[in-house]
């Protein structure tokens, strides 16, 4: 099968600073593939190197098959909507009403407009994700855990084939990081998303991970289920179960 | 650049600067004739810019009109000249320092406010977020920030020239007992298209280096907070520094053209 995306020999620095190192994946149609890292490993610069938002300096790319360095604006744009992103700080724009930030990608995208219009796909993502009833409210006035659910609701809007979660439960209290997990589940279920999912927060990489792959020093330092890593000897992987 | 130490540096950073401001311009025209065009937001643009800057134009244009007037005629009565005040003045007004000083306060609200909201929004990955979902922020967001602001200092001007010259009028009224018929005449009438032509058209390139500068600063500002605070803060120094060439290149022109 082929992967729906591709990473070999993935190289990324910022002047002498050498983040990325020969880094791999391959992410499988209905996975959720952790990636866990200590804070600066290089997590966050990964994903965006996924999309674009940043240029990898070298390296095999490929997102649906598609080489994504050197790919024209426009192909990238339509790949850009089959793959979400969930920022580690929720990003809605905050001089939008929720409803707004839902129908911005939606209205720039009418090809992804189906035969239910506009208004009933955003409810009913905004019930997907419990929160229909915050449809008129700006972003400023719900707490840190309903933004990061109407941040998931905006990028499945657009109905991805792969999320990219870039630390999900991130500045959440532990209740609430539940319950965005548990979410995840759900809504990966739901959109029939396959999921790649950065973090350090190990609650969140036992329930939710089929595979997991330990980042360090801008390599891949092991690979497995959560419970192999978990009896591994190694010093560098047992640091992030304690 | 984080510090740099040698004049060479410098140099080079200001070159480096000046060429990405050339390219964000360059990218400006391409993105602003492409289709599909962002009208809504485009319209509310327009609407927030002048809406913020409505109140403070006119009221510092209403007192510029009141104290010119106050202070230029002990002058003009002295040389018993009085009579051309209202042209002195309205020339003066339609011609300077109605586009420089309203310029220079959009500059300060307008400009500020562009580069403090694009900043924040590019600190708080808003512009990444719109471009990961395959949309074009820089049409959304840039494009129809310096359309309005191209189109919308020009209107403030205009506004602000009125409202100046009005309160011109209430000085004259009360000192000199002028009619408000006899006043505006005064001021048509000595009034020609190359007074008013090329002080109309560099309003507009007031406008558009305003929303270009905000909007460069912002969009290109540092992480952090403190990059939101210098966006806005060097968004206002360098539009306002813009304005005085623009207006002394116009002045250069007009002559040229109008041989004045
Ligand atoms: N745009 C950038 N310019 C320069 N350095 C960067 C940039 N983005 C990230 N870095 C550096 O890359 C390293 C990894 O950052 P990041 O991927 O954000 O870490 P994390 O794993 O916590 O998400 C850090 O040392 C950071 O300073
Ligand atoms: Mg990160």
């Amino acid at each position: 099968m082929e992967p729906l995306i591709e990473i070999k020999d993935l190289y990324k620095s910022f002047g002498e600073n050498r983040v990325l190192n020969g880094f791999k994946l391959g992410l499988y149609e209905g996975e959720n593939l952790v990636i866990v890292g200590k804070s600066g490993s290089g997590k966050s610069v990964l994903l965006k190197c996924i999309v674009r938002l940043l240029e990898a300096d070298s390296g095999t790319l490929k997102v649906l098959g598609q080489p994504i360095p050197g790919l024209d604006q426009y192909t990238l744009d339509q790949i850009r909507t089959e793959v979400g992103f969930l920022f580690q700080g929720s990003a809605l724009y905050d001089s939008m009403t929720v409803r707004e930030n839902l129908e911005f990608p939606l209205r720039r995208h009418p090809e992804k407009i189906n035969s239910q219009g506009v208004e009933t796909m955003v409810l009913n993502t905004l019930r997907s994700v419990g929160l229909a009833h915050t449809i008129d409210l700006m972003p400023e006035e719900l707490s840190g855990g309903m933004q990061r659910r109407i941040a998931l609701a905006r990028t499945l809007i657009l109905q991805p084939r792969i999320i990219l979660y870039d630390e999900p439960t991130s500045g959440l209290d532990p209740i609430t990081s539940k319950e965005i997990i548990e979410l995840m589940l759900k809504v990966q279920k739901e959109y029939q998303a396959s999921a790649l999912i950065i973090t350090h927060d190990m609650d969140c990489a036992r329930v939710i991970s089929n595979r997991m792959i330990i980042l360090f020093d801008g390599q891949n330092h092991a690979e497995g289920t959560y419970s192999e890593l978990s009896r591994s000897s190694d010093p560098v992987v047992q640091a992030f179960f304690k | 650049m984080p510090g740099a130490p040698f004049p060479g540096n410098q140099l080079k950073e200001y070159f480096r600067q000046t060429g990405e401001v050339w390219l964000f311009t360059v990218r400006f025209f391409r993105e602003a004739i492409r289709r599909p065009f962002e009208w809504r937001e485009l319209l509310h643009q327009c609407y927030t810019i002048g809406n913020k800057s409505l109140f403070l134009v006119g009221m510092t244009g209403f007192i510029m009109g009141l104290v010119l007037t106050l202070q230029t005629r002990p002058t003009m009565e002295e040389f018993g000249a009085v009579a051309y005040m209202p042209s002195m003045v309205g020339i003066s007004i339609i011609r300077e320092i109605g586009p420089v000083i309203t310029a220079l306060i959009c500059a300060g609200k307008i400009g500020s406010s562009i580069g403090a909201e694009l900043g924040s929004m590019k600190v708080t990955e808003q512009i990444a977020a719109m471009e990961v979902s395959g949309t074009n922020p820089f049409k959304f967001l840039v494009v129809t920030r310096i359309l309005a602001a191209t189109l919308m200092v020009p209107l403030l001007v205009i506004m602000s020239d009125t409202i100046s010259l009005f309160g011109s009028f209430l000085v004259e009224h009360f000192k000199g007992e002028v009619s408000f018929r006899l006043f505006f005449n005064q001021i048509f009438r000595n009034l020609t298209f190359g007074d008013l032509i090329p002080a109309t058209v560099k309003t507009f390139f007031f406008g558009f280096a305003i929303g270009l500068v905000g909007c460069f600063k912002g969009y290109y500002s540092r992480e952090g907070t403190a990059g939101v605070g210098r966006a806005a803060n060097s968004a206002v120094v360098i539009a306002s520094m813009l304005l005085f060439v623009i207006d002394f290149i116009a002045v250069l022109v007009a002559d040229i053209f109008y041989d004045l």
